[in-house]
């Protein structure tokens, strides 16, 4: 069934006018400023397919602004968010490629603040559902549905059952999961779509493992104050 | 869910003697271990999205960013207050209300995508108008999105609910299927006539094009959204007379699916057909675009 609850056909609550185009945008702009962890102060969009022809029609890049300011999809602030961005310190820039071979619907957005940068390419793949794809080059595929970990790490053995571990202590039921890596002993990331609210103190305790090079925690199920 | 075809529905509700609407607030608490009350109360708050969103789209600019659409619910709402409409007062009212929502999302509004944002007026525009017609208490209302909500899980997991899947048949098409099924519930239908009301609705969207101009959410998707509220009306009625839909609701929205199959992609919100080629159509994209 692709359609679960009677929330996914009467929801979500958003700002207009397209689901895909816009509420699908805020939220991969969301999920993007969570990974990054902080406002950036540089974000380059790149639109591919149908968001590079009518991104400006939709106001996908009205819509992108307020997923970077990590407002929900039905914020009433999304029409002013190019405005609030740059007030705020965001230099945002778009362009647009052709001859991708990526889903119609597709932006990568490269975010760069003091101290970070951060690569994440996502499509919309319709009534306000995204994919992440890809993650600073590493291949992904999680939805944002579900809190999520990234973790970047040099690839060893036990490195998953240590952090799984970790999750088991505290009963964190793991729903989906995937690692890719550039190399082998290389650098890798690792992705996992939870079940449940993750304490504070097992980011930390993974992020003291021997290897862990970062640890971000994204959820977009809840609502962020800003 | 205990039901994945509108048949499911109408059996399970004449076994259980239960309506639509209490048969998917039961479901949708056992999906996901909520409380019937937290259930409801979530779409209570969308009900509640859903009126401010008539109200803004009657009192506020709803001129899109582009200037193409906007304040066509506010001329017709004028015109229903001052003239005797042709339509009559209640499909008036339906209409204009749909339009407004409609507008709201063209202008970057706040809507509920139902099922979609395409479709957006439809279900708040026969909802909302029904409410003061009668003036129905809210939680009655949000009985009756409940069963619209469970008519458009059976279409969306059969066939599907949006222009670029299904051209528009899919998108309005569903809304109307499901605001005909629950206004008719609303008004005291059966489970089997509400079926009904899904199956003779459904059949009358079935073929439409998504064919936005410059692949914008406004040309011809605002009109869609007001003369699909009155066709949801009159599909009550219909049922409600009696009438059945000779074609069960079930094979009409496989049929939907066949259809939607079967369209080229040219007529799936891609603008590259119908309204959206011809030379207005197209003068229309250049103008846009060279703004840009």
């Amino acid at each position: 069934m692709k359609f679960k609850d009677v929330f996914s056909i009467i929801g979500p609550a958003m700002v207009g006018p397209s689901s895909s185009h816009t509420a699908g945008a805020v939220r991969l702009g969301r999920i993007a400023g969570q990974l990054l962890g902080e406002l950036p102060e540089k974000a380059d969009i790149t639109f591919y397919g149908s968001f590079a022809e009518t991104y400006q029609g939709h106001g996908t890049d009205i819509a992108i602004a307020g997923g970077l300011l990590h407002y929900d999809t039905d914020d009433e602030r999304i029409p002013n968010s190019l405005n609030i961005a740059k007030n705020k310190g965001i230099n945002m820039t778009f362009s647009n490629e052709t001859g991708s071979r990526l889903h119609p619907n597709t932006a990568r957005l490269c975010l760069s603040s003091a101290s970070r940068h951060l690569n994440v390419t996502g499509s919309s793949i319709g009534g306000g559902n995204v994919q992440i794809v890809n993650i600073n080059g590493f291949d992904v595929s999680f939805t944002g549905l579900y809190p999520t970990l990234v973790i970047t790490y040099r690839d060893r053995p036990g490195m998953v059952a240590e952090i799984s571990g970790l999750l088991w202590d505290k009963q964190v039921n793991i729903s989906h999961m995937e690692v890719d890596r550039k190399g082998r002993s290389g650098e890798a990331m690792m992705v996992m779509e939870i079940d449940n609210h993750l304490p504070e103190e097992v980011i930390s305790k993974i992020g003291r493992i021997s290897g862990t090079e970062s640890v971000r925690k994204m959820d977009i199920t809840k609502e962020v104050l800003s | 869910m205990r039901f994945q075809t509108i048949e499911e529905l109408v059996t399970l509700g004449e076994q259980e003697n239960k309506s639509i609407a209490e048969l998917m607030i039961e479901e949708q608490s056992a999906e996901t271990g909520r409380s019937k009350t937290e259930e409801f109360s979530q779409m209570k708050d969308l009900y509640g999205v859903m009126k401010d969103a008539v109200h803004k789209g009657l009192t506020e600019d709803t001129t899109s960013k582009n200037g193409l659409t906007g304040k066509d619910a506010q001329r017709v709402m004028h015109y229903t207050d001052s003239h005797d409409p042709v339509a009559g007062e209640h499909s008036a009212r339906a209409m204009t209300y749909a339009l407004a929502v409609s507008e709201i999302n063209a202008s970057m509004g706040k809507i509920v995508a139902t099922p979609t944002a395409g479709s957006c007026g439809v279900i708040p525009g026969v909802f909302v108008s029904a409410q003061e017609r009668h003036q129905w208490p809210d939680e009655k209302m949000v009985h009756g999105l409940f069963c619209a909500g469970a008519l458009g899980y059976v279409i969306a997991n059969n066939s599907f609910v949006s222009g670029a899947e299904g051209g528009c048949q899919a998108e309005i098409g569903s809304a109307v299927g499901m605001a005909s099924g629950a206004i008719a519930e609303l008004n005291g239908a059966s489970p089997r006539e509400v079926s009904h009301a899904v199956g003779m609705s459904l059949k009358n969207m079935l073929g439409l094009v998504c064919d936005p101009v410059a692949g914008l959410v406004e040309v011809p998707c605002i009109v869609r959204n007001g003369f699909g509220a009155v066709t949801a009306l009159t599909a009550a009625d219909m049922a409600r007379a009696g009438m059945k839909s000779v074609i069960p609701a079930d094979e009409v929205v496989k049929t939907m699916f066949d259809i939607g199959n079967a369209m080229s992609s040219d007529y799936k919100e891609t603008a590259r057909g119908g309204l959206a080629q011809t030379p207005t159509g197209k003068a229309i994209m250049e103008n846009i675009f060279e703004r840009g």
